[in-house]
Order: C-alpha cells, then sequence, then structure tokens
C-alpha cells in the first residue's frame, strides 16, 4: 500500500499504480463534519488545485471539498451516492471521493505527509 | 467575540459527557454529544432525550390583573386559559410582525409562567416590563431556574419512576411538582413532535436532577443539532429564521394560534398589537406563505436557497431546510408565493447552480405524538 499524503484541508491522496491518485477526507474531517448525509461529486472533467470539486452535506451543514491538486478527475466512487455514511465509517477506504489524473505528477510529493499532517492535528487539538 | 459566553446550570456535565459546545444565543451550548446527532436524532425518536434549554428565558408574572395585561400584547386567548394549562403565544408589533414566540402557561389565578426564546429573551424582558409593570410584577428567572426537556415516547415511563403523577398529565398540562426535593413546575410540551416534558428547576437542584434522568435506562443527552432536525421534521418554527418581525401569524401559517376570542368575529375581538393587519390578511389573503417542502432528490436544501417555478421564475425562499433523519430524506419550510403553494405543487430549490425538484407538502413532516387527553 503507497504512501498517503495531506492536505491543509484534511483530505487524504493515494498514488494508485496506473498513475492516477485517489482523494478522501481524513478520519479527522469525517469526525469534525459529524453524520454525512449527501456526497456531490465532481464532473468527469478536469479542475484546477483549489476548485470546489464536490460538496459533503452532513446533518449540520455542507462543506467543500477543493481539489487538491489540478488535474482531470477519472471516476467518482458512485458507492457514495447510495451510502454515503461510507464516509464516516471508512473515511480512508469505502468513503473515497474520487480519482484523478493530476497534470503534475510530481506535485504529489510536496503535500504533507503523515507526520506533517499528524503535527498540523496537534496544533489544531 | 471570545468574551463572556455565558454557561447554563448543566455546562460542566456537557464537557463531562463529552459534548462538541457551540456559541448559541450567546451561550455556550452542546451541539452534539458522542453519540452524533443522527443517532441522537433517531434516539428521541425511538426511546427519550433530555435537552438542556436553560438558554431559554422563563418569566413569572403575578399579579391580579396579570392576564388582562398579557392579552394586550398577544392574539391568544390569556384571560380565560384555565389554571394548569399552557398554550403557545406570539408577541406581536403594530405591523402584525412576530416580536417572539412563547409558551404562557397558568400557574395559579393570579401568575403565569412564560417561556420565550433565548436569543429574545432581554428584549422581551423590557419589553414586558414597559408594557406590564404598571399591571402586575414581572419577574425574570434568568438566574434562578433551568429548564430541561425530556422528550420521546419513553419519557413519560422514565420520569413517572421519580415522579408517578406526571403520569397522569396531557398535552399542554402544566403542574407544580416535588422532585428531588426541588420544586419543579413541569408541562407535557415540548419542540420534537414527541410526547414528553419541559421541566422547569431551580438552577442549583438542575444538575442533580438531570444525572438522575440520564442514569435512567431510556435517556440519552441530546444536543442542539438534534434538536433542530427534530422540530424541523415535526413542522415547528425557529424564530428568527421560520418567522422575525417583518413576518405575521398570517404569513406564517400561524392563524391557528391567533385564539376563537381573539379573532375579528370572537368575543374579545382585537385589542393586541397588529390586529388590523392580521385581521385584513385573514379576509383578503397573503402574497406570500409558509409551507413544507419535500425535497425529491438527496441533497439537502437550505436556509437562504431561492425557490423557483419550472419556468425559473423564483416564486420564494428556505427559510430553513436539512436532512430529516426519521423521514429518511431531505425536508424545507419555506416562503412561497401563494399561488405555488397548492399541496403537491412541483418546483425546485436552487442548490449549488443546480435545480433541486422539490413538492409542496403538508406537514409536520412526521405524525406527531403529543399525548393528548
Amino acid at each position: 500500500m503507497s504512501e498517503l499524503r495531506f492536505t491543509e484541508d484534511h483530505e487524504w491522496l493515494r498514488a494508485e499504480a496506473d498513475g492516477s491518485v485517489t482523494v478522501g477526507i481524513t478520519a479527522y474531517a469525517q469526525q469534525a463534519l459529524g453524520d454525512v448525509v449527501y456526497v456531490q461529486l465532481p464532473e468527469l472533467q478536469h479542475y484546477d488545485r483549489g476548485d470546489e470539486a464536490a460538496t459533503v452535506e452532513s446533518v449540520k451543514a455542507a462543506s467543500g471539498v477543493y481539489m487538491p491538486l489540478t488535474g482531470e478527475v477519472l471516476e467518482v466512487n458512485q458507492q457514495l451516492a447510495d451510502q454515503p455514511e461510507l464516509v464516516n465509517e471508512q473515511p480512508l477506504g469505502q468513503g473515497w471521493f474520487f480519482r484523478f489524473r493530476p497534470s503534475d505528477p510530481a506535485a504529489l510529493a510536496a503535500l504533507l505527509d503523515e507526520d506533517a499532517y499528524a503535527r498540523l492535528l496537534a496544533a489544531t487539538a | 467575540m471570545s468574551d463572556s459566553l455565558r454557561y447554563t446550570p448543566l455546562h460542566a456535565l456537557h464537557l463531562e459527557l463529552g459534548a462538541r459546545m457551540v456559541p448559541f444565543a450567546g451561550y455556550d451550548m452542546p451541539v452534539q454529544y458522542p453519540l452524533g446527532v443522527l443517532k441522537e436524532h433517531l434516539h428521541t425518536r425511538a426511546q427519550a432525550g433530555l435537552f438542556d434549554v436553560s438558554h431559554m428565558g422563563q418569566i413569572l408574572l403575578r399579579g391580579a390583573q396579570a392576564a388582562q395585561a398579557l392579552e394586550r400584547l398577544v392574539p391568544v386567548d390569556i384571560i380565560d386559559l384555565p389554571q394548569g394549562l399552557q398554550r403557545y403565544a406570539l408577541f406581536t408589533n403594530e405591523r402584525g410582525g412576530i416580536l417572539d414566540d412563547l409558551m404562557v402557561a397558568r400557574l395559579a389565578e393570579d401568575e403565569l409562567l412564560l417561556v420565550v426564546n433565548a436569543a429574545c429573551k432581554q428584549q422581551d424582558l423590557d419589553y414586558l416590563r414597559e408594557q406590564l409593570q404598571a399591571h402586575c410584577e414581572v419577574l425574570p428567572l434568568f438566574e434562578e431556574r433551568a429548564l430541561l426537556a425530556l422528550q420521546g415516547p419513553a419519557a413519560v415511563e422514565a420520569l413517572a419512576r421519580l415522579a408517578p403523577e406526571v403520569a397522569q398529565m396531557t398535552f399542554m398540562q402544566v403542574r407544580p411538582v416535588a422532585l428531588l426535593d426541588a420544586h419543579c413546575i413541569f408541562s407535557r410540551s415540548g419542540y420534537t413532535g414527541e410526547d414528553g416534558f419541559e421541566i422547569s428547576v431551580p438552577a442549583p437542584a438542575a444538575e442533580a436532577l438531570a444525572r438522575h434522568l440520564l442514569s435512567q435506562p431510556e435517556v440519552q443527552p441530546i444536543g442542539l443539532g438534534a434538536r433542530d432536525s427534530l422540530r424541523l421534521e415535526a413542522g415547528l418554527c425557529l424564530y428568527g429564521h421560520d418567522m422575525d418581525s417583518a413576518t405575521t401569524p398570517v404569513q406564517a401559517s400561524l392563524s391557528w394560534a391567533i385564539s376563537k376570542a381573539r379573532r375579528s368575529d370572537g368575543a374579545r375581538a382585537g385589542g393586541f398589537p397588529g390586529a388590523e393587519v392580521l385581521f385584513a390578511q385573514q379576509r383578503d389573503g397573503v402574497a406570500r406563505k409558509r409551507v413544507g417542502l419535500l425535497v425529491q432528490a438527496r441533497s439537502p436544501v437550505r436556509e437562504g436557497a431561492e425557490v423557483v417555478d419550472a419556468t425559473g421564475q423564483t416564486v420564494g425562499q428556505v427559510t430553513s431546510g436539512g436532512f430529516g433523519p426519521s423521514l429518511e430524506a431531505p425536508m424545507a419550510m419555506a416562503y412561497i408565493d401563494n399561488e405555488h403553494t397548492a399541496l403537491g405543487t412541483e418546483l425546485f430549490a436552487l442548490v449549488r447552480g443546480k435545480s433541486i425538484p422539490v413538492r409542496v407538502s403538508k406537514m409536520p413532516f412526521v405524525a406527531p405524538r403529543y399525548q393528548r387527553n
């Protein structure tokens, strides 16, 4: 299993063998959001880094999920349409959001690694 | 913004229970406990939930003329409100707008207990003093008393273990009950659509009572998050969102709250602020009114969303909306132009640029289970 990268917006990214990158939200993020009742997933298209690609609706509020790196969305997790609770139950597993092909594959390495993300969380708490 | 959030007498207990706290109406309040909003909501509908609503304002009116005097501020029959009952009421302004909504309980011939919204309580107190002080005593109980709500089908069973007499009460009845040596006032009412009770308790006794209730097997602590989804499913308005000082009870679809005796053909017609405005609206109709919307998709439709008809013309706006855990679907309340308010009318709510189909629906969205006699 390849190592994870993270953003300051509490998204995780995992490089797949085919060069694509899978994106989801972290355990911390799902905990902060509370019970997820709906996920509006991205279109299969190009997004720039920072674009609001998806929206997570919890019982309480709607929150944006931002494109972590510029690239083309290849696939979205259709399971979330019927089972949005997967985001809470398995945020790093079946609760993934989408898979995309980054325009600059090297940019992934510049994101936070697990240690840096753990430090970010510690500073947040 | 950091300074001086107020605490209810249960604040330390909320922290001990692991609540997530948020600022609400000037108080540091629990929005949810470790159970989470969804499960807290479902637990309340299945068993019993304990809510801390001590941030709400309790005000006692005392004096032989108290009922008569209060009648001049609300379109509600207070004079003939029997001892041991409470009614829903609204303070109206000269334009018929709603200054606040409240509960009025007749504790004794010369005693009325008011429960008003947290965000409005100081303004309400000032208003009552200005309007009523010449006629009766106006006594704020903001610091003296806490308010707990125990809601859900098992609430009566859990409470009757401590105070067997409450099992005899019916919806909207009020009675004093000595509980754990504290002088409490019970009402069989609430803000969830479920059977249940609200308990006014002296502040120093509140924590012991809350712990005692939480030790009952049916009872879980419930935060403001689930309180909101429960009241929305029950079709109950939230002041400052679903109504305000620019909205009349007729527009808010609260005409039922205007007592028979105070209507234009009633025994004591009018005599409250804005009466002529309300009567004219009841006679001639209103341009826009509050309706329920069932969302025909999974996407929640929230406060502020614009509502359009099939041609894209704006016909209204959502004032409250969210996911209904018991309804298992999103729902909303909206103010809609009158010609589009027939039940079943198909409209669209605009959410992040997408048109979400919605249907005008009756409220409550989930059938209430009040213990009527």
